[in-house]
């Protein structure tokens, strides 16, 4: 299989690793900070577009599931020390206070954790079409955070968890963010890509060509819950702390934008746009301050990002119902195809 | 627990259930019209108490003028929002319609708090509203009495719009088919624009009244009384008026019962609603009024 | 696998073009600069904005520290702990500040705290009163007390001012100020009391809730002597509202949040008559620093300042404080410094640190009489 092709790309992870390696090494705390939350960003995102861009279920209770895995591996992850001086209010459940396990397996139990939960929650609603589900996910999210809110004994309630180690590198994020890219990718060329999408574009269609929906829309729901859990515990560990507030609807909506704004079902388009969106999000920090321009200075109005971003979304869905990066994937054909037309205008 | 304090949950029942009742009725019609969670109706909702805040602290309109002024004007918000966010979409996929709609919820929420501010306003109660009956031991404040009447009213007069008028006759004929109505000569975008229009006012009726109840004033305070609504109106049979009113009452009185009745659970109150949503939808998704029906291809 | 070839590239160039932008700013030695981080929108923005007065006020009065001038960096952390984190880095790394002050909200300032360490950049806190913020933390300390000093005074003050013996209690189960303040106001109340059933009721809500008829209904069927309901103001304030709607007249009992004017706005009549514990007094001023402080507020303002100014601006002045004692600017050494803090005057009482960094003084236990705010008594610790 080491044709060509497959060497290139090869070659082009190695160089992104090597990149990679050369930011983290160069960038200052505050921008590898920025770039952790990007592969973050992107592993959140592709796993939204699993579920609402492959297969065309409009979830939107994914907080819920980062929450789910954020915790899982918090609870596994923090010293027993740590454990005792969080739990004050109500000591921790006991088979959890003495527990301390490494990083790695941490992530994976709570991507584990987040898709048991996704699947129990999802199976028996999937037979909900379009707006019925998308109320009754972000009733899933809700009903998350308000019990993870009121388990004082097993998630420290509204205290949140503090001193979670900080594992989370550029190290981490992008590997798991660049594995999660291929499995991605493999995954939609894959038979069981093609029957979600084909539930996306016709449940009935779908059905008839023997598709068993329940099957299927199962496998998407649980699979991007796993990547949402382990996107969660990435999060956490790059915080350091966690509560069951950080976990509301805006984090969904803040998923969904990065989503709809690289084009629901496009995966280069969701990375790429959660890549802008991150970086934006701090990049525009000034919005909210006092705006000198030079000849006047417009007096600070705290909350103008927000609004951008959610003008941004509305102009996006209203008038490039496409996303901002079209329909077509970034791949060496499509940049071969521009570079040629380009070529062709400048002759 | 004693009769007495029975009678008195049951009364914080009856007025929370109706409230919800009240704006469950607007979320229905326009759901029974567009096919669409229309996101943005608890939004509409929340700039119909700040209308009413300014109209008479910073406007200084004696209190009815300023709830016309505000129905007025939520009217208008809402057949805006129609214009701009979802006519473009009308034969779109409905993810995007539903994404359009989060969208402009979002808009309405963050505009209001750059321009409202984010700390609390006082709704602005008439002197009329703050006197507190007693009968026996169960205390019942004014505005309990006001609200149920008002969604009873709200209800009739809407049965009968539909039901008796032409604009009602074209309503019913756009929600069973659109390429149907028009081709009978109905003008299919202004009968949506009509619905949105009063499908807001009544928001905004609703909106008074809970700002009677509950004067305390934040931008995102539409967001839970809106998805209660729509539960409300989905465990009645989405699209179904009087389903709505059934569905609103049964919520809240639920709300409060559950509690009355379990008193340690009261930390997964917001739970309840979501819980009672999943389970109508599992064992009877088109609601306790609703019809059935089939899918088609 | 095939389309992931250039795509990667694409990633790459643009994270290093975005991130590039964000590279570090240029070290200046000629100003000390405090990094001061507060929820500027969001949910929490009113309380940001009081802060940032004190900080302000501090900052005319006091611009220089060693001879040089001190540059008050503010970014906002939107009420919202990935965004405290963020702003919290972008302070000691891209600004390179000497110290952060901030922020109101405990859960912001426990998001800045493994930064803050891992940095070694002091931080002090203004009205965080959460134990979590400075356990296991030597580089967060703050100006205020704590949660638990908050709660063992109000369980006092209901036992030996009220005589009450039973309390039920109704928290804000979503919001980590309210359920910690719970915890300790019922460890010392069943103390004082010596009966573990005293604590009749604990109801609970969430922020954003409205109707609280059937747990005040379920209240009143037990009968307390009062009622202990810390959380937030506008929610309380509702709360109380209700209560009295449903002829429940016992007294309320909660803690500083309730120092707004929207908590009296709101609840109207209704609040006339709770009592709640504070930081600081307008007009009891407890040191010459609170004179100076009261008499450049009004002047600029011309209103009464909230407590939560007069923390801010003590955050300021502590921490230039610190600077001077420590002779230096540098980050470990104003650390040290603070630690020290001994008998400190600041606008809301004599600061002394204990070894958590935690403030140990005094409390201001205030009403509500006719719509404005009563000074009852000062309650210092033991």
């Amino acid at each position: 299989m080491l044709n060509k092709n497959n060497l290139i790309k090869i070659g082009l992870i190695v160089v992104t690793g090597i990149v990679l390696a050369i930011l983290n090494a160069t960038l200052g705390r505050y921008s590898l900070r920025i770039l952790n939350l990007a592969g973050i960003y992107i592993i959140l995102g592709l796993s939204l577009n699993l579920i609402n861009g492959f297969t065309g279920l409009f979830s939107l209770g994914h907080a819920g599931f980062m929450a789910v895995g954020a915790y899982a591996s918090a609870l596994l992850t923090m010293s027993p020390a740590q454990k005792s001086v969080n739990f004050f209010v109500k000591p921790i459940v006991p088979i959890l206070a003495n527990v301390e396990i490494g990083f790695l397996p941490a992530i994976i139990i709570g991507g584990f954790v987040a898709a048991i939960v996704g699947a129990i929650l999802a199976a028996p609603i999937l037979r909900l079409k379009d707006d019925y589900l998308a109320i009754a996910t972000l009733g899933f999210g809700e009903i998350i955070r308000v019990i993870f809110t009121n388990t004082q004994s097993l998630t420290n309630g509204a205290l949140g968890l503090k001193g979670l180690p900080s594992y989370t590198n550029t190290g981490y994020t992008w590997t798991i963010a660049i594995l999660t890219i291929i499995f991605m990718f493999s995954l939609r060329r894959s038979s069981y890509g093609k029957a979600f999408m084909a539930i996306r574009e016709d449940e009935i269609a779908a059905e008839s060509m023997g598709i068993d929906l329940f099957k299927h829309k199962l496998l998407a729901f649980t699979i991007g819950s796993f990547f949402a859990g382990v996107g969660g515990a990435l999060l956490a560990h790059l915080m350091g702390t966690i509560d069951p507030l950080m976990f509301r609807f805006l984090m969904t909506f803040n998923i969904l934008l990065i989503v709809v704004l690289g084009e629901i079902g496009s995966i280069s388009g969701t990375i790429v746009s959660a890549i802008i969106v991150t970086i934006s999000m701090e990049w525009l920090r000034f919005l909210d301050g006092p705006i000198d321009l030079g000849f006047m200075v417009i007096h600070s109005v705290p909350g103008m990002r927000m609004v951008l971003f959610s003008l941004l979304l509305m102009i996006v869905i209203l008038y490039y119902q496409h996303g901002l990066m079209g329909q077509d994937e970034i791949t060496l054909e499509f940049l071969k195809s521009k570079l040629n037309k380009f070529k062709k205008k400048e002759a | 627990m004693s009769y007495e304090i029975f009678l008195q949950h049951l009364s914080n029942g009856i007025a929370l259930g109706s409230l919800y009742a009240l704006i469950a009725i607007g979320y229905t019609m326009v759901y029974g019209i567009l096919r669409l969670i229309n996101f943005a109706h608890g939004d509409i909702f929340m700039i119909a108490t700040y209308v009413m805040f300014y109209g008479v602290t910073m406007f200084f309109m004696p209190w009815g003028v300023a709830v016309v002024v505000a129905i007025l004007l939520t009217g208008a918000l809402g057949i805006l929002v129609e214009r701009l966010a979802y006519r473009p979409l009308r034969n779109s996929p409905r993810i995007s319609v539903m994404i359009s709609a989060i969208g402009a919820s979002y808009l309405i929420e963050n505009l209001s708090i750059v321009i409202f501010g984010g700390r609390p306003k006082a709704f602005p109660i008439p002197e009329f509203f703050n006197h507190v009956s007693h009968i026996g031991s169960i205390s019942i404040p004014r505005a309990n009495f006001f609200i149920p009447v008002i969604t009873v009213v709200a209800l009739i007069v809407l049965l009968y719009i539909v039901n008796k008028t032409k604009t009602g006759m074209a309503m019913r004929a756009v929600s069973k088919d659109y390429e149907a109505a028009r081709l009978m000569g109905i003008n299919v975008d202004n009968i949506i624009s009509i619905t949105f229009g009063m499908g807001s006012m009544l928001a905004a009726v609703g909106g008074v009244m809970w700002g009677i109840k509950y004067p305390n004033l934040i931008p995102l305070l539409g967001l839970m009384p809106g998805l209660k609504a729509f539960i409300a109106a989905v465990i009645g049979g989405i699209g179904n008026i009087k389903g709505a009113v059934l569905g609103g009452f049964l919520l809240g009185m639920s709300e409060i019962m559950i509690i009355a009745f379990l008193p340690s659970l009261t930390g997964y109150r917001d739970a309840f609603a979501f819980i009672l949503l999943i389970a109508i939808l599992l064992f009877k998704p088109d609601g306790l009024l609703g019809k059935n029906v089939t899918e088609k291809v | 696998m095939k389309k992931l070839s250039l795509l990667l590239v694409a990633v790459l160039v643009l994270s290093l073009m975005l991130t590039a932008c964000s590279a570090p700013a240029e070290e200046e030695a000629k100003v000390i600069k405090f990094g001061v981080f507060e929820p500027l929108t969001g949910a929490n923005a009113a309380g940001g904005a009081m802060e940032i007065e004190g900080i302000e006020i501090a900052h005319e009065l006091y611009p220089e520290v060693l001879g040089l001038p001190i540059e008050v960096v503010t970014v906002d952390n939107k009420s919202d702990k990935v965004e405290a984190a963020n702003a919290a880095t972008k302070l000691v790394d891209k600004d390179k500040v000497n110290g952060i002050i901030g922020s109101w909200g405990s859960s912001f300032s426990m998001a800045a705290g493994p930064i803050v360490k891992d940095a070694e950049v002091p931080a002090l806190g203004t009205s965080c009163t959460n134990p979590l913020v400075t356990l296991g933390n030597d580089y967060y300390f703050r100006v205020t007390f704590i949660d638990s000093f908050q709660g063992v005074v109000m369980a006092n003050y209901a036992f030996n001012e009220l005589g009450a013996t039973k309390v039920a209690i109704v928290q804000e189960i979503s919001n980590d100020y309210s359920v910690g303040l719970v915890k300790f106001f019922t460890d010392e109340f069943k103390r004082l009391t010596g009966d573990d059933d005293s604590i009749v009721y604990v109801a609970s809500y969430n922020t954003g809730d409205q109707d609280f008829t059937a747990q005040l209904t379920n209240i009143k069927t037990l009968n307390p002597d009062a009622i202990f309901a810390p959380g937030n103001y506008s929610e309380s304030a509702m709360l109380i509202k209700q209560a009295k709607e449903l002829d429940l007249n016992v007294p309320f009992l909660g803690a500083d949040t309730w120092e707004t004017p929207e908590f009296i706005d709101i609840g109207g009549d209704a609040v006339n008559g709770t009592v709640f514990s504070t930081f600081f007094d307008s007009k009891v001023p407890l040191t010459p620093e609170s004179e100076i402080f009261l008499k450049a507020y009004r002047d600029k303002y011309g209103k009464e300042p909230a407590s939560v100014t007069a923390l801010a601006y003590d955050g300021y002045i502590l921490m230039r404080n610190a600077i001077e004692r420590a002779g230096s600017a540098d980050p470990n050494a104003i650390r040290d410094a603070l630690a020290e803090t001994q008998g400190f005057d600041g606008a809301a009482g004599v600061i002394s640190l204990d070894a958590n960094g935690d403030a140990v003084k005094n409390a201001v236990i205030k009403t509500i009489n006719n719509g404005e705010f009563e000074y009852l008594t000062t309650i210092a610790p033991n």
